[in-house]
């Protein structure tokens, strides 16, 4: 058993809320020079070169890349031989949501009674928090500031079996051709396929939470991701949907066994801000 | 070469602005969002006065991040702008010219800026830290309760925005797209 202090915890996320919000992946930065020596329109590439320029603002000054910095999810995978003390986990999940999103100067996006009378809750929480029990005495956390108009742009299918690899690829472009400039492009697209009506969103969520460059570990899975990529990549609505062929710089794959009868399919939108940050305490 | 524009704008101004024309904004111009626009048409349907001069006048669909010390304002890039599409009517009969947002408007807002000579700018969404350079001066003046959806009142210097829909019915995503799409 390994003791893990509850403070150490709230930290953590509090760090995790201001990096992510304000300094991009290098995943991030490179796929978008990659992007640049790519793109043919000559407006897509003025484009890339403002985000590019942008991200870097946002490092000099510690400033946020995007203004919406998001709901704030936090992955939280928890080793079996750790034993937390000092108070509650999730409690300390959204204090430290709570302190990273007031000292950092992050935009506070979430009200509460969604339908009634909706009401800024004044420190961004509650946190999405998923927890998974794993293997061994380390915390792996994972925070991921997800922005609400590519949220708004997401969809989830409840496909046939004899819908089959094609239908899935139809469902995804389609969805990426019906979001068209909204979602900020270049964006990332996070796939969930099989698993229940909730399970699915959950992948498609955690898709996008991959390292960018990296393929899915099964060839045949990682053939896809390429393969629709390219095929969204031909839709033409580039970057900031100005007209170009960067329309998406990534598109991520999770999967999950499924029953005999269903076939779920869910797509998560996630703009050219893509921020995630990790840390394995 | 961008097209250097100060507000307030006039039907002559707008007249003058294509789809694809770069231009760079000068002069006050207003933020609102999602429940800003809902507050400023109840207060038209209860003909009560608005909280800024809208003649002539560009909204700024944002909601930015707060300032920190010693800054003007945190984070400032557009907004989606269909959501606020069902308000668009209603502010352009009282003399709103223009607004900047990002994402595709509906078919009645490409209408309405034909009847009403408008125009539609897109700023680059998620180029937040950059735009925020452009806005020298900031202030709430309505909705304080609002936070983030506040309206605040810019100065801005040299914003640059591209036309996406212009006052003569067309639509740069709708031809962007079609020019580089392959198949």
């Amino acid at each position: 058993m390994r003791d893990v202090n509850l403070e150490l915890i709230t930290e953590v996320v509090k760090y995790l809320s201001i990096e992510a919000s304000t300094i991009a992946n290098d995943g991030l930065v490179k796929s978008l020079q990659k992007a640049l020596k790519t793109e043919a329109s000559p407006v897509g590439v003025e484009i890339l070169e403002q985000l590019l320029e942008n991200i870097e603002i946002a490092k000099t000054e510690k400033i946020p890349i995007c203004q919406d910095t998001g709901f704030t999810v936090v992955y939280a995978d928890i080793g079996q031989d750790v034993h937390f003390v000092g108070g509650d986990f999730n409690e300390a999940i959204n204090k430290g949501v709570a302190q990273g999103y007031t000292d950092g100067f992050l935009r506070k996006s979430i009200v509460a009674n969604p339908i009634t009378e909706p009401q800024n809750t004044g420190d961004n929480t509650p946190a999405i928090i998923h927890t998974h029990l794993v293997q061994g005495d380390k915390v792996k956390l994972t925070l991921l500031p997800k922005g609400g108009g590519s949220e708004n742009m997401s969809r989830l299918k409840m496909m046939t079996p004899a819908d089959g690899v094609e239908g899935v690829k139809n469902f995804v472009v389609e969805t990426v051709k019906i979001a068209g400039p909204n979602p900020c492009p270049p964006i990332i697209v996070g796939v969930g396929i099989g698993g229940t009506f909730d399970y699915v969103a959950y992948l498609a969520k955690k898709a996008i939470t991959r390292e960018l460059g990296q393929r899915h570990p099964n060839p045949t899975i990682a053939s896809f991701e390429t393969e629709w990529l390219k095929e969204i990549n031909k839709l033409g609505i580039g970057p900031a949907g100005l007209g170009g062929n960067t329309t998406a710089l990534e598109l991520f794959i999770e999967e999950f066994p499924r029953h005999i009868a269903t076939f779920p399919v869910a797509v998560n939108i996630q703009c050219h801000a893509a921020r995630v940050k990790t840390v394995i305490i | 070469m961008s097209i250097k524009i100060e507000t307030p704008i006039n039907d002559q101004k707008v007249k003058l602005l294509k789809i694809g024309d770069t231009v760079e904004i000068s002069g006050y111009i207003y933020t609102a969002r999602d429940s800003a626009h809902k507050n400023l048409v109840d207060l038209l349907k209860n003909g009560e006065d608005l909280p800024f001069d809208i003649k002539g006048s560009i909204i700024y669909y944002v909601g930015p991040s707060p300032a920190k010390p010693g800054q003007v304002i945190g984070a400032a890039g557009p907004t989606t702008s269909y959501r606020m599409d069902p308000y668009v009517e209603d502010l352009m009969k009282v003399g709103m010219k223009g607004m900047i947002g990002k994402g595709s408007r509906s078919e009645n807002v490409i209408n309405c800026l034909q009847k009403y000579t408008g125009v539609y700018f897109g700023a680059t969404g998620g180029a937040a830290a950059l735009i925020s350079k452009k806005i020298i001066e900031a202030e709430v003046i309505a909705f304080p309760e609002l936070g983030p959806e506040a309206i605040r009142r810019l100065k801005v210097k040299d914003l640059p925005v591209v036309v996406i829909n212009d006052c003569y019915g067309n639509d740069l995503y709708v031809e962007g797209k079609k020019k580089w799409a392959k198949e």
